[in-house]
């Protein structure tokens, strides 16, 4: 089974972002930046899939800006074959990502992309869903259990209310939750090795999709400040202050 | 102006959250109406035809939309959408999996996770984990939503639409449903619960977890809720999860044991009215953001609080 697995860098999960004066966006300049941390769940899964002999070839494919090449680098060192950057400094909406993803697909013919649910800086949870719906593929989302049978995998998936399973035909899409595995940290040797695999570059045009976006930002603004409260001395006086403000 | 609602039910019942899409639709502006797509869902079609301010439910019966997956609705609703200018759903696990799969086939870029409407084509939502509100501006024809339901009052109940009926697309899909585990509990469903007693890593285990968060929330008549340590630990199930990538809550009273307060968890609760925090670390983040912070070991203080309740 060959796996694609697409990953995004995004502003480092430890970061709290501040809006810039002007509303026109956040600030990222000087920000520490990493692999969507779904990502590193998904890159792993494909990874485990290989040791296991599931899979055969792991690739890993980024759109965004030339620094998007560090984290392809940081999928290899976990255990990626070989990476796909596809470089624009555009901002690619999800629909965009999707539409480059499936001339990526019809590409490398992979059996299973793998992603992350949602990616943590727009909190879209887009992409996998619009890439199984371009390709006509099956999709199992928010994937907490996944397992090859045969030609088909069988995908345990995190639901309100508890787990639904679900069986998909292959080829499919699958995007992954934080409970399917623990992402490993790469070694050194393993880093250094992943400086020797090939990375390919290219642009949205060499796909010819058509990368402009549906939406525009009108404005980005703070959102309202919660004022901290008091504390408390003991449980008695939280019992009678709860009780005058009316919560119980 | 049109707009179709997707029903968020299991079946048997209407859940909340539609009433709270259809305040968003109704801001949108239009006809509203409501698809209930399930399987013997008939109790679910008549409780969405009492949801006010509705032009009429459409209900579509049949074993392939039974768990309203993503193929399956696609298949049934993108040739609906001839006759609407925007789809509303809840942002519910439900909603997520078969929005962006609708919005594709229409070639739409969907928005997620709305919270408010401000005309047809401008919408709300957060970003960042909340830590940046979005106001975006959509260009598709047709919009393709979901509404984060903590945003919106829920619709009230005294309608009277008519409901008529839709062909269920016959398949066969490329996927299918095998089970399902659902965690039974007759507490209330955390998403609308007016209370929820939330348990952080500090439990140090299931069983702490269910002999000190349960019985607190059970006096509270709350819902129980959990950060993601306290759920990848395996205090709690997946689904207890509140936060930036778990639930959104936003309930009267919030209550949070052992949970430090890191922005991927505030994500999920700071719109609470009344934030209680239990925490022994006195400057734990979660202070911030509360309105009564107890600084004391929740090992002492949550029997204590849950005997003098
Ligand atoms: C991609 C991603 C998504 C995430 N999504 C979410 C999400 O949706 N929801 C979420 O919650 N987190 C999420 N997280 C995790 C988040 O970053 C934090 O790691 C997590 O919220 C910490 O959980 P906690 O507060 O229970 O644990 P900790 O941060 O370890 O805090 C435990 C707290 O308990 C206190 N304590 C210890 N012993 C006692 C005692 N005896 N009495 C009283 N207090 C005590 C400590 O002082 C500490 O403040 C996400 C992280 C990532 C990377
Ligand atoms: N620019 C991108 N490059 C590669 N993968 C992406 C990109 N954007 C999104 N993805 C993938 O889609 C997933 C969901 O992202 P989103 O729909 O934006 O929340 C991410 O976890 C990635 O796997």
């Amino acid at each position: 089974m060959k796996v694609l697995v697409p990953v995004k860098r995004v502003i480092d999960y430890n970061v709290k972002v501040r809006v810039k004066p002007d509303q026109t966006g956040v600030d990222l300049a000087n920000v520490k930046m990493s692999m969507n941390p779904f990502d590193e769940i998904s890159v792993e899964e494909a990874v485990r899939m290989k040791e296991a002999g599931t899979a055969t070839e792991v690739v890993i494919v980024s759109i965004g800006p030339k620094q998007a090449q560090e984290t392809i680098r940081t999928a290899l060192a976990m255990g990626g074959d070989r990476g796909i950057l596809i470089n624009t400094d555009e901002t690619v909406e999800p629909l965009a990502v999707a539409k480059i993803l499936a001339k990526v697909v019809a590409d490398e013919s992979p059996d299973l992309v793998l992603l992350g649910k949602q990616a943590i800086d727009d909190d879209s949870n887009q992409t996998g869903q619009m890439l199984a719906a371009l390709l006509d593929w099956p999709q199992g989302t928010f994937a907490y259990k996944i397992e090859k049978n045969g030609d088909a995998l069988t995908v345990t998936r995190e639901v309100d209310g508890g787990l639904q399973t679900v069986k998909l035909a292959t080829p499919a899409i699958v995007t992954v939750d934080l409970r399917l595995n623990e992402p490993r940290y790469a070694s050194l040797p393993n880093i250094m090795k992943a400086k020797k695999k090939p990375i390919d570059e290219k642009a949205p045009s060499d796909y010819g999709v058509d990368i402009s976006p549906r939406l525009s930002v009108v404005k980005v603004t703070e959102p309202p400040v919660r004022e901290a409260g008091e504390k408390v001395e003991d449980v008695a006086t939280l019992v009678s202050k709860l009780k005058s403000a009316g919560a119980i | 102006m049109a707009v179709l609602v997707i029903a968020e039910h299991d079946n048997a019942s209407l859940n909340d959250a539609t009433h709270k899409v259809v305040s968003a639709a109704a801001k949108f502006g239009g006809d509203v109406d409501i698809l209930v797509a399930g399987e013997g869902a008939g109790d679910v079609a008549a409780a969405a035809a009492k949801v006010s301010g509705i032009r009429k439910v459409v209900h579509a019966d049949g074993a392939a939309v039974a768990k309203q997956m993503a193929e399956a609705m696609e298949a049934l609703v993108v040739p609906m959408m001839s006759g609407y200018d925007a789809v509303f759903i809840p942002a519910t696990t439900t909603g997520k999996n078969m929005a962006p799969r609708i919005a594709a086939k229409l070639d739409v870029m969907q928005l997620t996770d709305i919270t408010d409407v401000i005309d047809t084509d401008t919408f709300e939502r957060p970003i960042y984990a909340g830590n940046a509100i979005l106001t975006v501006k959509s260009s598709d024809a047709k919009k393709v939503i979901t509404v984060r339901g903590t945003a919106f009052e829920a619709a009230g109940e005294d309608g009277s639409a008519s409901v008529e009926t839709a062909e269920v697309p016959a398949g066969p899909f490329k996927s299918e449903f095998v089970s399902e585990q659902m965690v039974k509990s007759d507490r209330p469903e955390l998403a609308g619960a007016k209370r929820v007693v939330s348990g952080g890593r500090a439990l140090g285990s299931k069983e702490e977890f269910d002999r000190l968060i349960v019985p607190l929330a059970d006096k509270l008549e709350a819902a129980v809720g959990a950060s993601r340590a306290a759920v990848d630990a395996g205090y709690a199930p997946n689904d207890y999860q509140v936060g930036q990538t778990g639930k959104i809550v936003a309930p009267e009273l919030y209550v949070a044991v052992g949970i430090s307060g890191a922005i991927q968890h505030l994500a999920g609760m700071k719109d609470s009215k009344i934030i209680v925090a239990i925490n022994k670390d006195e400057e734990a983040p979660i202070f911030q953001i509360a309105d009564y912070g107890l600084v004391a070991d929740l090992f002492n203080a949550v029997p204590e609080l849950t005997e003098a309740l």
